[in-house]
Parts: structure tokens; sequence; C-alpha cells
């Protein structure tokens, strides 16, 4: 052993009891976190799948978000009420939920027509959906937003967990974790596990499959490959827009160009990472979202010794940079030992058979 | 008239359609802002969209100021449009243009800054060469991870974007920051800034030789591209890349070698862009040079002539945004509704085609399209 | 021209059900299709077709890549609608909408590719598209899995309905095929091409599950271009031609050479005349060669043999026994993991393919779309492709744009290749000319070792008789060629040595001209000589 990997052993070893020690602070925000990676992640795993790669998630999640915050602070504006005690609802809130999800649908059957109608490159659709909804909620936030700053319907309350289940020794921090949070972020495990039963035990679940791998053989037995894919496509980006909502209605109460920073990218990744399988995506997204909230952990509960000179001599930049380097890194080491659908991304076309 | 005539029944296929969608895009943002108008202090106003048009296009043309920004305004787009175009061609999605123009203009802002005393004819290439050298590396790693892992470069790009930008502000802070100013930024260049037209008139003022090496890069990169032997390699393995290995093309090199070429241009716009116009950079530098530069490649069907034009285009888009804002009350982020559009319409071309009756170019596989087909699978070689 | 049959008219008696016992067999046909005709764009493929298919018949469909016997089945298993034309089921007019009509019809399709998802279980693919249910929502795997057990017994054979369908031997796949059909109650069996990925035992097995199937009430049509499997199987053979039916006879009144006649519609010459090789010094040395394939296992087990200037050695074998990897590794697309490749006393063991093809070697890849040609590449591009980089094609940095178009004018020339000119994208030729186009890139060079990777896949007779003769040709002129092919008669007529491959090993060598099917057919299956004659 040489001189070296002595005081690393030690800071390593101190990494990980600190870790270990944040874990039941660190969770519940980690939980948060990942909601929208998760989602975003859904709409990945159930696009390609069918055999439709979705690179726009992030651009649905920006119009949703968008819409969502617009919706939901008009609506408050005319309708002011109080909220309910379930998580702190009102009309507005529902409303601005629903608007998310309906626009990020819209977006969605864009681009399922630009993919399987128009059979354009999906990737290039995707970046062009990116970058339209960039520049189309830059304009409308200064044009409706800007002048109105007082805009803005709240955000979901969180859910009290019983102090039963939260004061139990050892394994109270993962109930508070996991239901000390809003309606959307709970949500988030319940279609995770449906999404992941329906898609290998149901009809619906395998006819995908069978799209996603060989949609011309799913032709030839009656499957009406498109018909399936416009559906998928358009009810899996109704999970983006979730995601969106998230952003603007239950984890801030307000709208800032580009506020999405990377999450659609990173949800692609976790699906490769998690193997296309929605249980393996979120696992992946719990991963990113944890690098993502380690900042928060130095921050909230700052390490002492070694460790924690080493953590604060960090610059506060490379916390920023953090879950994106992590994506690169599990990207790179991922892709290849994960095999994605073999129809995944190419157009469905009936070829004329001579 | 004739040979005009010819060229363009030659150019028509490919030209129409992007020209049917810049046509379409105008009118819908013509539209929009006329919506918008509701919303604005002066209200409903039917002729809002001509007072956009008129706004935008003095704002762009009308005076020798005005050509002058829309020209500072082309350069940075016209190389990175140029970068962005370059990947397209082998197969690859340069995304990360924003990262590298950053990262470029950070080293020559801080380079620049360090020579600011230097005779130009060290301080100006010294500075632009860190500015390529820098967006080179942040190139360089998307395609070595692509040639290596099979990681595809659409999501690590954007990754490095990210991480870029943070890495920008923290140069900036810490290495590169001048004191005496009210808030973080490089200092000045001094002998580092690019000679200007300004001795001929004041208007000519920001006029800088920047404009003159992205014309010159247009030829150059068309050459590379369509003459020389590693343009056929790099245009075969985007097109096709398992017939490129059987042709003992190498796919993983090319691929390193295109991003990193491409890292390197997008670099140098960043660099044109800091040592031409502006002159330095705050900690956080808020420019839209990254995705305009894929909406000028995509518009201009990245074909260096069409980059061009394209990035002409939005340079006068963006340099008439202004003076329209001031004239018509209508915020500059029109010109991003106007770009969103044209994209769209870029995407659905069947609309254009529709709405403007033109044939299908009878063209083979765009090589971008057969990228998608790389999206999620190892390397192979 | 329309089918014969003595006592079937068009004025059969209405249909009284397809299963009212054997008796009715002999009245009405289970199919009639009538006119069916189809246009393509510039190619009439169906030419008012006459067919019937009488129950409990084997019939065979026989012609030329191209004839027209894929668009008629793909109209009747509904992914094609026919311009005119009608098609009777039982004598009752039928309309055919989609794949999913003619499944509820009765009709079950085998294809040539097989249309199965490598990733999914047996069970899974059987029953895609008419799932057993249990409850709206799920799947009854259980339920369907017995079901397919017994409908498998039922016909002679076992399958695991939970096997995953990549990992099953591609005999075992095409009886997962037929199940498909089987499992929804199909009395009509079309099978496109059967035996072109079988070895001439699995064949035999295919034909007795036919005529069980046959036994059984089914009635069959049998797709193929091999005359002498139909011959063996058929009851009825229906020659196509150009989209148009040339005749129909019954094996005991024809033989192969009247029915490649009618096939072709001349005398054919069906073994091209190899002559003499004269097979001079050692070129290609392969010495005990390993290698891995995508998956990380063995592909290769220690493949060692030499060719000589001026001779072809023909390597025949069922698909997926280290062909590709073989040939991968003496292009240079594969590193090897042991053992040593020799190319004219030059050791090119690993070595890149660029050092390869300049070394001497030039290759003619089996799937030439994807590997061989640049399709939206002008042709001249696709004419250097492989030594654009060279004199006098280029300079260093910069091409020669002339001297590439001169060139390639005059290989057109040469190789016949029918192209209105050198500039247009590759995707415009037909697929004959497309091959053409790569062998006369890859011929024109002084060769030390030609390598062929199915050359003659979906080509017209014309098309394979005119390569054919080039192999030999550049055999003559003292190249020592490498064929693999897996089209056992390809490699019988055209061989002067042959290795047979199975499992990654040669396992025999066999003189070209002495050779028998059954003996390669076997060498094929089991790798090894049978054991003493089993009667």
């Amino acid at each position: 052993m040489d001189v070296f990997s002595i005081p690393v052993i030690g800071i390593v070893l101190q990494l990980i009891v600190y870790l270990i020690d944040v874990l039941p602070d660190l969770a519940p925000i980690a939980i948060a976190l990942a909601a929208p990676l998760a989602l975003g992640a859904m709409c990945g795993v159930v696009g390609e799948r069918s055999g439709v790669v979705n690179i726009g998630i992030e651009g649905m999640m920006l119009i949703a978000a968008f819409m969502g915050f617009i919706v939901a602070g008009f609506v408050a504006q005319a309708f002011p009420m109080d909220p309910l005690p379930i998580f702190g609802a009102t009309p507005a809130l529902l409303l601005g939920v629903a608007a998310a999800v309906l626009s990020a649908m819209a977006v969605g059957l864009l681009h399922a027509w630009l993919s399987i109608t128009i059979r354009a490159d999906q990737i290039i659709s995707g970046t062009i959906i990116n970058i339209a909804a960039l520049g189309l909620t830059g304009y409308f936030n200064r044009l409706l937003i800007s002048p109105n700053p007082r805009l803005g319907a709240g955000i979901f309350a969180t859910f009290d967990p019983p102090a039963e289940l939260t004061s139990i020794p050892v394994v109270g921090w993962v109930f508070n974790a996991l239901l000390h949070q809003g309606p959307i972020t709970m949500s988030v495990i319940v279609i995770v596990i449906v999404l992941q039963v329906l898609l290998f035990r149901s009809r619906w679940g395998l006819r995908t499959r069978a799209t996603g791998e060989n949609p011309e053989a799913a032709d030839t037995v009656g499957v009406d490959v498109i018909r399936l894919r416009y559906r998928n496509v358009v009810m899996s980006a109704a999970f983006a827009g979730l995601a969106g909502a998230w952003l603007t209605l239950e984890a801030t109460s307000s709208f800032q160009n580009g506020m999405t920073t990377g999450r659609g990218f990173i949800a692609l990744a976790a699906v490769i990472t998690g193997r296309w399988t929605p249980i393996g995506a979120w696992g992946a997204a719990l991963l990113f979202a944890f690098s993502d909230a380690l900042q928060v952990a130095v921050s909230l509960r700052p390490p002492s010794g070694q460790l924690g000179d080493l953590l604060n001599g960090i610059p506060h930049e490379a916390y920023a940079s953090l879950p994106y380097l992590l994506t690169i890194i599990i990207l790179a080491g991922v892709v290849g030992r994960s095999i994605p659908p073999a129809a995944d991304g190419r157009p469905f076309a009936r070829e004329a058979r001579a | 008239m004739s040979r005009l005539r010819q060229l363009w029944d030659r150019a028509r296929p490919v030209v129409a359609v992007p020209l049917g969608a810049v046509i379409l895009g105008l009118v819908v943002a013509g539209v929009v802002a006329l919506a918008s108008s509701v919303f604005t202090p002066q209200g409903f106003d039917l002729l809002l969209p001509f007072k956009v048009y008129a706004g935008l296009f003095g704002g762009a043309f009308l005076g020798l100021d005005h050509i002058t920004n829309t020209l500072v305004n082309a350069t940075p787009l016209i190389v990175a449009g140029l970068a962005v175009g370059f990947g397209f061609k082998a197969g690859l999605f340069n995304i990360g243009a924003d990262g590298q123009f950053l990262l470029g203009a950070v080293m020559a802002a801080g380079i620049g800054a360090m020579l600011a005393t230097a005779p130009a004819i060290v301080a100006i290439p010294v500075a632009l060469g860190a500015a390529a050298i820098a967006g080179a590396l942040w190139g360089f790693i998307p395609g070595a991870l692509k040639a290596w892992t099979g990681a595809h470069e659409v999501v690590t790009t954007i990754m490095l974007n990210f991480i870029g930008r943070s890495l920008v502000a923290y140069l900036v802070l810490n290495v590169f920051q001048a004191p005496g100013f009210s808030f973080a930024r490089t200092g000045p260049l001094g002998n580092a800034e690019l000679p200007t037209l300004g001795f001929l008139s004041p208007d000519l003022d920001r006029l800088n030789l920047g404009i003159l090496i992205a014309l010159l890069l247009v030829p150059a990169i068309w050459w590379l591209l369509f003459r020389s032997t590693l343009g056929f390699e790099i245009r075969t393995v985007g097109t096709n890349p398992d017939a490129a290995r059987y042709a003992g093309m190498r796919p993983a090199v090319l691929t390193i070698l295109t991003m990193s070429l491409s890292g390197l241009l997008a670099g140098v716009a960043g660099g044109l862009d800091i040592l031409g116009a502006t002159h330095f950079i705050p900690a956080s530098y808020g420019t839209t040079v990254g995705f305009d530069s894929i909406a000028v490649a995509l518009l201009g069907r990245s074909h260096p002539v069409g980059i061009l034009l394209a990035g002409l285009l939005f340079g006068a888009l963006r340099a008439g945004a202004g003076p329209m804002q001031l004239d018509a009350h209508i915020p500059v982020e029109l010109v991003d509704v106007i770009q969103a559009v044209i994209l769209l319409f870029l995407a659905a071309d069947v609309i254009v085609r529709q709405l403007l009756r033109i044939r299908r170019a009878k063209s083979g596989l765009e090589p971008v399209e057969a990228a998608t087909g790389s999206y999620g699978k190892q390397a192979s070689l | 021209m329309s089918l014969e049959p003595t006592g079937v008219g068009s004025d059969a008696p209405a249909s009284t059900g397809p299963s009212e016992g054997v008796a009715l067999v002999d009245h009405v046909p289970a199919l009639t299709m009538r006119g069916i005709t189809k246009r393509f764009p510039g190619v009439l493929a169906n030419d008012h077709i006459d067919l019937d298919l009488r129950p409990g018949e084997i019939h065979a469909l026989l012609g030329e890549n191209g004839a027209g016997k894929s668009t008629l089945m793909n109209i009747l298993y509904g992914l094609i609608a026919p311009d005119e034309g009608e098609i009777l089921l039982d004598g009752a007019p039928v309309q055919i909408t989609g794949t999913s009509d003619a499944i509820a019809h009765g009709i079950g399709m085998v294809h040539q590719h097989f249309m199965l998802v490598p990733v999914l279980t047996v069970a899974d693919n059987v029953i895609l598209g008419a799932e057993t249910m249990s409850g709206p929502v799920f799947v009854d795997r259980h339920e369907a899995g017995e079901r397919i057990r017994s409908l498998a017994q039922q016909f002679g054979f076992d399958i695991d309905p939970n096997a995953r369908v990549e990992g099953l031997p591609v005999g075992v796949q095409q009886r997962v095929e037929i199940l498909k059909a089987l499992y929804r109650d199909a009395r009509i069996l079309v099978l496109d091409e059967p035996t072109a990925v079988l070895t001439p035992q699995e064949t035999e097995e295919i034909f007795e599950v036919l005529r069980r199937l046959a036994k059984e009430g089914h009635s069959i049509i049998f797709i193929s271009h091999k005359l002498y499997e139909v011959l063996a199987i058929a009851d009825r053979i229906t020659v196509i031609r150009r989209g148009k039916v040339v005749g129909s006879r019954r094996p005991a009144e024809t033989d192969e050479d009247e029915l490649a006649e009618m096939m072709v519609g001349r005398e054919v010459e069906l073994v091209v005349d190899r002559g003499d090789s004269k097979p001079a010094d050692v070129v290609l040395s392969v010495t005990d060669l390993w290698a891995r394939d995508d998956r990380r296992q063995d592909a290769l087990r220690g493949v060692s043999f030499d060719i000589r200037a001026g001779e072809i050695l023909g390597i025949a074998g069922v698909a997926g026994n280290g062909q590709d990897e073989l040939v991968e590794v003496l292009t240079g697309l594969r590193k090897p993991s042991r053992g040593s490749v020799t190319m004219a006393g030059r050791d090119i063991t690993g070595h890149s393919v660029r050092s390869i093809v300049e070394a001497g070697l030039a290759f003619v890849p089996g799937d030439r779309q994807r590997f061989g040609l640049v399709l939206s590449f002008p042709l001249d591009d696709n004419l250097v492709l492989t030594s654009y980089y060279r004199a006098p094609f280029a300079k260093g940095l910069v091409r020669d744009e002339e001297a590439i178009r001169e060139w390639a004018r005059e290989a057109i020339k040469t190789y016949d290749i029918r192209t209105p000119s050198e500039i247009v994208p590759g995707s415009t030729l037909s697929g004959g000319n497309q091959q053409k186009a790569v062998v006369a890139r890859e011929f024109s060079r002084d060769l030390k070792v030609l390598i062929l990777d199915q050359p003659t896949r979906g080509l017209d007779v014309g098309s394979i008789e005119f390569i054919h003769r080039r192999i030999i040709q550049k055999r003559d002129e003292g190249t020592a060629v490498l064929l693999v092919s897996a089209e056992l008669d390809e490699v019988l007529e055209v061989s002067d040595r042959i290795g047979v491959m199975y499992r990654g090993r040669i396992v025999e060598f066999l003189d070209g001209r002495t050779a028998k099917r059954e003996e390669a057919g076997l060498l094929m299956a089991t790798g090894g000589r049978a054991q003493a004659a089993q009667s």
C-alpha cells in the first residue's frame, strides 16, 4: 500500500459514514427531486418500448410547467378559494395539473405525428420540440408573467404521515421519506409499479414490447402498430406533463425560463440505465436525485473533520455539476451492457412487397 | 437571366422547403404578435404585425450601424452553425455547441485579458487559439465517449452544456476575474480585441474582423466536406457506418475527429464573439448562440452555403429585435417564437410542401437520419 | 392460362362448411383465387392469376425470385389489396381487408424471414395478437402454454413454451411460426420459402409435419424456387413466371428440367460449367483460428484451411455456425482471439481492413445494401468506396473527381451495369445491378484472394449466371476464391473444394465434383459422419 492510498481510504470511509448518517434527512429531499426524473423516465420507457425515441421530454416538461403555472395562476386570480385539507389542493392547482398534462399530451401528439406518420428523424424532431418549447415559453413568460409578478396559485402542501409510522426505530425514516411528500411525488411510486406490472403481464404490455422489438412481426399478426404507437406516445407524454406540473405546482411557485435544466435528458439516461424497465428507471432516477441532493445535505448538515474540509473546499459550481457528471459517467458505463428494444427509433413502414 | 433560372431549377428542391418554412414562420409570428398585442399596454392593434416586420427589417438593414449589428450577430451564428452542420454530416448531433461556445469565449476572454498589452499579432491568435482548443476539448469528450462506449452524444453534450456553464462561472469568479468592476467579469482585452472598421465611420465601430473569418470558413468547410478524402469519409460514416467499416474507414476515429473539429469551430465562434464584439464575459453569460446555431444548421440543411444564409437571417432577426421592441412594444423574445415556428415547419415539412405546392426532392436518406439508429446501442469498433 | 382441374368448376356447390367430412373433399376447393392482378409502379407483379387449392392438398408455387409468388400470397394474407380479381374460400367469395381478417378466415402464413420477436418466449410469440386472457387486462400464460404444448404434440414435436425464441435453433423457430398459425385455427397454411435456412435433415422433418397437417385436413401452399423439393413434397405444382401462371403439373408427370424451363422461359443450364481448376501455390493460409462473436461466445473454434491460387473453396453450413465471424476475421472487421492468417506469405492476423485490402484481398459482402454500398451516394462514389484515398482517385487530402468519373464510366461498360449515368444515386439501381456494381469494384483489382458472402442472394437466374461465370473467370486468372453461401446448391455447383462448417470448425473437406447433397447436409446438421446406415 503506497502513501497515497491510506488517506484516500480514510476519506472514503468517512464519506460512507457521513452518507449513512445524513440519509434520513437526505431521503425525503432526494425522493422529491427524483419525481420529475422518474416521471420523465416513464415517458421515455413507454415510448421507447413501443419503438419511438422521445428526445423532446425536456420540451414537454417545460411547456407543461408553463401551462400549469399560467392556468393555475389565472384561475386563482379569478376564483380565489381556500385550500382543501388534502394536500392543500385548490381548484386552481387541480386545473393547473390538468392543463399541464393536457398540454404535454398535445406536444406528444405532435411528436407522434412527426415520428410515426411523417417518419421524420426522431432525434431531430425531439430537439426541435425542445428548442421550440424554450422559445415559446420564454416569449409568453415575458408577455404574460413578467408584467404580473404576483401571479401564482401557490403549491400543493405535503402530506403529514402519522407519527406512529415515522417514529418506528431504524426504519421510521423510510416512511417519512416516502410519505412526507406532495401528491405528485407520492403518485410516482404508484405509477412506477403499475407500469411495471402492466408492461410485463398485460396484453397491452405484450403488444407494446413486440412493437418495439419487431413491428413487422406484430403487424403480421394483426396488431395495429401505428395506432398502438400513437396511443402510447400520447399517453407517455402525460407523465412528462405531470413532471412539469411538479416543477411549478409542487416544488416551486414560479416559472423561470428553461427551469427544466436538463431533467428531461437525465430522464433519458435513467431509461437506459434502468434497462428500459419502469422500476429500473425509477432506481436510476433516485440515484441521480441523490447526487443532486448532496449539495443540500452538505449545507444543512456540514460534515466535520477531514471530510468536512474536503467537501467545503469543493467549489459550489462543482456540486451543481454533480448530477450531470454522474449522468455522463453512468451512461458511458452502462450503454452497451443495456440493450434497447430492437426497433427503437426506427420508423415503421409497410414496404410494398413485390 | 436563363442561367439564373437554371440555377434556381437545380436549387429549388433543396431550397424550397427552408425558404417556405421561413416565410411561414414570419407569417405565424406576425399572427402571434397580433394576438399578443391584447396583453400590451397599447392594446389590440391590427397594424401590429406590419410594425413588427418593419421594425425587424429596419433594425437589421436600415443604416450602417444596423447592418453592422446584423453582421456582428451573424458571425458567431455562422461559425457555430458550421460546427453543428459539420457534425450532422457525420451523423452526429452536436447539441453541445452552447457549452463549447462558452468555453471558447471564456478562454478567449481570460487569455486575451492576460495578453492585453502584448502586440496584437501575438495576442489575437493566441487568444483565439485558446478558444479553439477549449472548444475542441469540449467536443472531444462526447466524441470519445461515443466512440469508446457508445454513449449517445445527444445526452452527453447537453450534460456538458450545463457542466460547461458551471465551469465558466467558476473560471470567471476564481481565475479570470478582473478587479475594479461592480460585477464579476473578465478584464479589458486591450490589444487582443479584433480590429474593426471604426476608423472609416463611427457607425462601423462594431464591424470587426470576425465576419471576415466567418466568411472564409464557409468555403473552407465546404471544401473539406465535399472535395477532400476526409470529408468523404466523414459523410460516408454519417450516412452508412456499416459500409464505411467495410470500406476500411474507422468510424471511431472519425467520430472523435468530427466532434473535436465541431467543438473547435464552436469554440472559435465563442472566441470571435468575445474578441470582436462583447470584449468581456460575465460569470453568467446570457447568450442564445448555442441553440440558435442548431436552428441555423437545420435551416441551412447542414450545407455550408445554406448555413451562411441561415446565419445571416438569424443575425438579422437578432439585430432587428431590439429596435422592433422599441417600435412595436413586443418583447424581443418574439425572435425565439419565429425560430420555434420555423423549426416546427422544418420538421413538418409536409405542411410546407402542401401549402406552397412543392414536390418532393429526390434525395436519399439525410445523414443525420441514420444517426438515430445508433441511439442506445453499443459502439462498434 | 388457368389451372386445369377436372371436376371443379365455377359452379361449384355453395359451401357447406370446411369440415363436413372427407367425402366432400374432391368437390369444393378450400381456396380459389381468380384473376388476381396487382400493379406496382413500373411492374405488373401479378397478371390475372388463377389458383385453386383443394382441402388436404399440398400445393407448391414455383418461380424465380421476383416472379410474383410472394405478392400473390401477401394479397391472400391481407397485407396487400389486389387491383383486380376475387378470392373464394370454400366456394364463397370473401373480402380480405387486412391480416386480422385473413386470420379470422382461417388463413395462416409463415414468412420467409421469420416474424418472431427474439427476446420474447415461444408462448408470447405464439399468442401475440390473439392473446389468451385471464380477465380484461392480464394475459394467461399458463393456459397458453398448455394449449401450445398440446398443439405441438398433436403434430409430432415437442416445444417449451417458456423458452426464449432467440436461443432456439432455426428449425425449431420455424415450428413456432407454424404454431402461430395453428393456434389461430388456420385451415389454410402458406409457407414462403420455408427451407431456405434448413439443413436437408431439417427439411425432411418439416416435410413430415406438413404431411401430417395435410392428413388432418389442412390445406397448404408451399412457395419455393427449389425444384427437387417441390417434386418431393407437393401434390400439385403451379409455376409462375413474370406475374403469370405458366402451367400446373403433378410431380409424377414432370421433372426438374421441364419445371426449370417453365420457370425461366428458356432452356436453362442449371449448372454453370466450372471447368477444371489448376491450383498453384497456397495463397491464403488459416491456422487454428479462434474468435468470439458479439456476445463474447466462441464462434470460431480452431478453423484451419488453405486456399491455393486458381482454386475455389466453398464453405457450406447452416447459418450461424461461425461463417459470419470467419469472414469478418479474414477481412479484418473482427480480431481473432487465437490463431493466424497468412496471405501470400505475409502474416495478416489482426490487421486492419484497409491493410488487408491493400495486401490484395477483395470482399463482396452478404448484405449489399447495408455493407456493400452507400445507397444515397452517387454510383461513382460507390465504385471507388474501397480505393477513394489512393491515386489516381486522390492525392493526399484532395480528391480527383474527373478520374473517379472516368473509371466509373469504364466499369459500367465492362460489367454491363444498367444505369442512366454514373452520377445517379446507388438506390436507383436494381438489386442485380447493385450487386454488379459491388462486383465491378471488387473484381477490378489485382487480387490475390477474393471472398464472397452469399453473392447471389435474392437475384434472378440471369444475374446468378453472370456472377457465377465471373467468379470462375477470376479463379482462372489465378485468384484464390473463398465462397461462403447458405445455399448448399450454390456451393456444390461452383466450388472446387468444399469445407463444411459446424459449430465454429470445419469438420470435413469434400471434393467439389464428387460431393453429394445428403452427405454434405448430414455434416452440416450433425458435424460428423453418420453411423452405419440406420435402416
